[in-house]
């Protein structure tokens, strides 16, 4: 009984690594911490009722980004173990298995617990503000999303300490990532946790798709529409038809893994560059789903700071579409040397660099926009500008690897590595940052210190190009990506030291960023409403807005119609006329997102470790949740216009 | 019972524009038409990964050799009737109709639960003859993709149920009228994806 026990316990917990004990102590302090915290302080009430059963899209975008930061910093040490590691050749820091465990969970991180829900955040902070709207289409699926992804993501990240992390890249293919090759419950909790999560990522898409689409002020016609509202929609469409491919392509590797199926194997008839084919018309098209919001964010910024209407909104709405749509027809320039064929390699090779051209549009109508503005550089107009070098030569260096027989050459070198960081983090996480940065004072009420975030700008700037750039080299050089160790005859050595350089001079931009924000909230600047001079709808309510957003909706006809307002106020014309105040209708909060997501950790849970006796009732529990919801009708309230008088005078009073 | 605040509800919805509030029982239609979209995506996607398994029978029995055509037919017709009596149930519940609408939903429940079992008779006797999920790739697709539309119908008899109830306890109301059409909606879908799955499964197998 005793050893039967010793063995469970051995296997259930990952044991034999001290950098594993020291995660567990870790995570056991913080979880002590927290609970003591929220006792001492009698927080639990207000943890529930104002947080966990929101359904209040700006709280949620909150929770988004909070969470995303902190999966920032688990993908960063992952990032900074592995270049430690390959500092110096022939390192025993990391033994080889760990270091295909980390880099696994660093890739999955990155994109899919990182980078996209720092994305729904601010899909969430941003977008019913700027099209005057005061909440999302379907709150109660929002909140819901935002649960499975962080459950999810939790899913994914008990795996280090629990059972074992999957270690087969972070795309997985097979046969790798089959029951042959990989029997250990790494790869489920792979499978369970991006479904899950997956799931959640699905419906914001929808979400959003009906929120832009049918509620926008009157007035706003669908070209009047802000850049990024466009982008998020272009994004959202990129989801619906990119997620329901990874949600099939996951089940399939769930049914060979465990049902004993043969989609994927390599006896039985199955045919694992299936697999490939399909996670990479998922994988490619989601590269761009991050990567459309970005521009967007630039696309505002830059005309904020550039105090000028955009340059060439149609052919940037034209632009975003035709990159959605390219995006699809690409995916097998992943596997060019896996033999398709001339012919297919040539058609991919193609589709792939015209993406090319409708990115440059962009680029120049940036160029444009800022070329004879009023031109000023606080914190994310430099991210913007950050951006753009970056940019253009990840793009570069993505036409060199579109040329097939080039790829012959560069694939899975650190050539590749090099040009999709650049893309990654030039593109994605400098976008993202920048948006942080502009919407900061609108959702928390107050200016993030400049100072600090330009520090944090110049350690991630010049942290990246030293750790990147040596790269390209050591590519052409001849090393290849998901090596953990190699030896000094190779003449490596110097070029990979430099580039681990690089990358911790990114963590301490990473430290000045969380320090700036401690920094802020200690001495607390009030943000005015319109901190920046903006352009759009969201800019013209208080800061942090209100629960209702808008007191009143506006009649936003007019690109930049809160700009052409105030030029009109300060021209002395009388603001347009708004319509007298009525009770707003709002929904209530829920606890069944929270409960129901929980259930689906329980039954992701037992499915990895094959518990039936878990993953049943976790089922039957996801649902009672969803029948409990249908059945009920109480689901909104009103807010009576006194209510709303004294909020706005409140707001009013703070000295907007 | 809660029938005020149906009332509540269904009035909010239909205040007008101007509240900042929208048409919410038009949104989620919307909302649930793009959910079928990405259905259809699912499905389509299953349907690829057959098509290119249809000859992986790794020398195990052929979906020609197993499939048994009159119980599949007779799957085909008692699910089509099921399309035609929902249809039936929302011609009623537009004549503001209760009870027929609620004895419509019943009728189409019990011909999907007849569908269901037919579909589980027919698995057991292919799994008895030897071709179950790990036999060989062919039929690692075939259950998957059956199975799924399979498990579309069930959860599809789980909410029409849950509908009928609500329908006793509130009666014919903005909200529940929305719940019958978008479920009628998902119900004709699966008739659809099922007319694909006879032909591209079934007849294209044994043709
Ligand atoms: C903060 C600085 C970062 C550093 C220093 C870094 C470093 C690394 C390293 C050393 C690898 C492993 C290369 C190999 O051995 O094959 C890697 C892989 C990867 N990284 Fe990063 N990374 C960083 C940020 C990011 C970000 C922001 C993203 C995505 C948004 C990202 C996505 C990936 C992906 C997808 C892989 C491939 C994983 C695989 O091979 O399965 N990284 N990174
Ligand atoms: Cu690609």
């Amino acid at each position: 009984m005793w050893d039967n026990i010793k063995e469970f316990a051995s296997e259930f917990f990952v044991t034999g690594d001290p950098l594993i004990y020291g995660a567990d102590v870790s995570i056991a302090l913080t979880l002590i911490a927290v609970v003591t915290a929220l006792t001492y302080f009698k927080k639990w009430t207000w943890l529930w009722k104002d947080w966990l059963t929101t359904v209040d899209h700006k709280k949620i975008g909150i929770m988004y980004v909070i969470a995303s930061l902190l999966m920032l910093f688990r993908g960063g040490v992952d990032a900074l173990l592995m270049r430690t590691q390959l500092a110096v050749p022939d390192a025993e820091f990391l033994s080889p298995e760990h270091y295909n465990q980390i880099f696994t969970t660093h890739g999955v991180i990155m994109i899919l617990f990182m980078a996209m829900p720092l994305m729904f955040g601010l899909f969430n902070l941003v977008i019913p503000l700027q099209i005057g709207a005061r909440d999302v289409a379907f709150p109660f699926l929002n909140s819901l999303s935002f649960w499975l992804f962080f459950f999810g993501a939790m899913l994914f990240n008990v795996s280090f300490v629990i059972g074992g992390s999957p270690d087969a890249g972070w795309l997985s293919y097979p046969p790798l990532s089959g029951k042959d090759f990989s029997p250990g419950v790494g790869q489920d909790f792979y499978i369970w946790g991006i479904q899950i999560s997956g799931i959640g990522s699905l419906m914001t898409g929808i979400n959003f798709i009906v929120t832009i689409l049918k509620m926008r002020a009157p007035g706003m016609k669908l070209m009047k529409m802000p850049m990024f509202t466009w982008s998020v929609l272009s994004s959202c469409l990129t989801i619906i038809l990119a997620f329901p491919i990874l949600t099939i392509t996951l089940a399939l590797l769930f049914i060979d893994r465990y049902l004993g199926g043969h989609f994927f194997t390599l006896d039985s008839g199955g045919n694992p560059m299936m697999y490939i084919n399909l996670i990479w018309m998922w994988g490619h098209p989601e590269v761009y789903i991050v990567i459309l919001p970005a521009f967007g964010i630039f696309s505002e910024i830059v005309a904020t700071f550039s105090k000028k209407r955009l340059f060439g909104y149609k052919s940037m709405v034209f632009a975003l579409m035709a990159i959605s749509i390219t995006s699809f027809f690409t995916w097998a320039h992943h596997f060019f040397t896996m033999g398709t064929g001339a012919n297919v390699n040539a058609f991919f090779a193609v589709t792939t660099m015209i993406i090319a051209i409708p990115t440059g549009v962009k680029v120049f109508n940036w160029l444009f926009t800022m070329y004879r503005g009023r031109l000023s550089f606080p914190t994310p107009m430099l991210w913007m500008l950050g951006f753009i070098p970056c940019f253009v030569v990840g793009g570069m260096t993505g036409v060199m690897l579109s040329v097939a027989p080039a790829d012959f050459q560069f694939h899975n070198s650190y050539f590749l590595i090099a040009h999709f960081h650049q893309v990654l983090i030039g593109g994605v996480a400098f976008g993202y940052f920048a948006g942080l940065y502009y919407w900061w004072p609108k959702v928390f009420g107050f200016k993030l210190d400049e100072k600090l975030g330009k520090w944090a700008f110049w350690f991630w700037n010049i942290g990246f190009y030293v750790c990147f750039m040596p790269q390209y080299v050591l590519g052409l050089m001849g090393m290849t990506r998901r090596v953990s160790t190699y030896g000094w005859d190779k003449g490596w050595y110097d070029l990979n030291l430099v580039s681990t350089i690089g990358g911790f001079l990114m963590g301490i931009g990473f430290i000045f960023q969380v320090w700036q924000i401690l920094h802020s909230i200690k001495f607390m600047k009030k943000a005015p409403a319109d901190p920046w001079d903006g352009r759009t709808l969201e800019w013209s309510i208080p800061s942090p807005a209100p629960v209702y957003n808008f007191a009143t909706i506006p009649r936003a006809e007019g690109k930049d119609w809160y700009w052409e307002e105030k030029q009109r106020i300060a021209q002395g014309l009388p603001p347009s006329p708004r319509p007298k105040l009525e009770p707003i209708h709002m929904p209530k909060n829920s606890g069944i997102p929270f409960i129901m997501s929980a259930f689906w950790f329980v039954a992701g849970f037992g499915l990895v470790f094959d518990w039936l006796w878990m993953a049943i009732p976790g089922f039957i529990g996801i649902v009672v949740c969803m029948l409990a919801h249908s059945f009920n009708y109480k689901t909104d309230y009103y807010i009576p216009v006194d209510e709303i008088k004294r909020t706005e005078a409140a707001a009013a009073g703070r000295g907007v | 019972m809660a029938k005020s605040e149906n009332l509540n509800v269904s009035s909010a919805s239909h205040h007008g524009g101007d509240d900042g509030h929208h048409d919410l029982e038009g949104m989620r239609v919307m909302g649930f038409w793009i959910f079928l979209i990405t259905d259809f995506i699912m499905f389509g996607t299953l349907f690829a990964t057959f098509i290119v398994l249809n000859d992986s029978t790794a020398g195990g029995p052929t979906g020609a050799e197993l499939f048994e055509m009159p119980g599949i037919i007779a799957e085909t017709f008692i699910l089509l009737t099921s399309s035609f009596t929902s249809g039936l149930a929302v011609l009623a519940m537009n004549r503001g109709n209760r009870k027929a609408l609620i004895g419509w939903l019943a009728v189409t429940v019990l011909l999907g639960l007849s569908f269901i079992s037919l579909e589980l008779t027919e698995f057991f006797t292919l799994v008895h003859e030897g071709a179950n999920i790990s036999t060989s790739a062919f039929w690692t697709a075939f259950y998957t993709l059956v199975g799924t539309h399979g498990l579309h119908v069930s959860i599809g008899l789980v909410w029409i149920t849950a509908i009928m109830i609500q329908l006793a306890r509130h009666g014919i109301n903005p909200v529940t009228k929305r719940k019958v059409n978008i479920v009628s909606l998902y119900w004709h879908f699966l008739d659809v994806v099922w007319i694909f799955v006879l032909t591209i499964v079934y007849l294209m197998e044994v043709m």
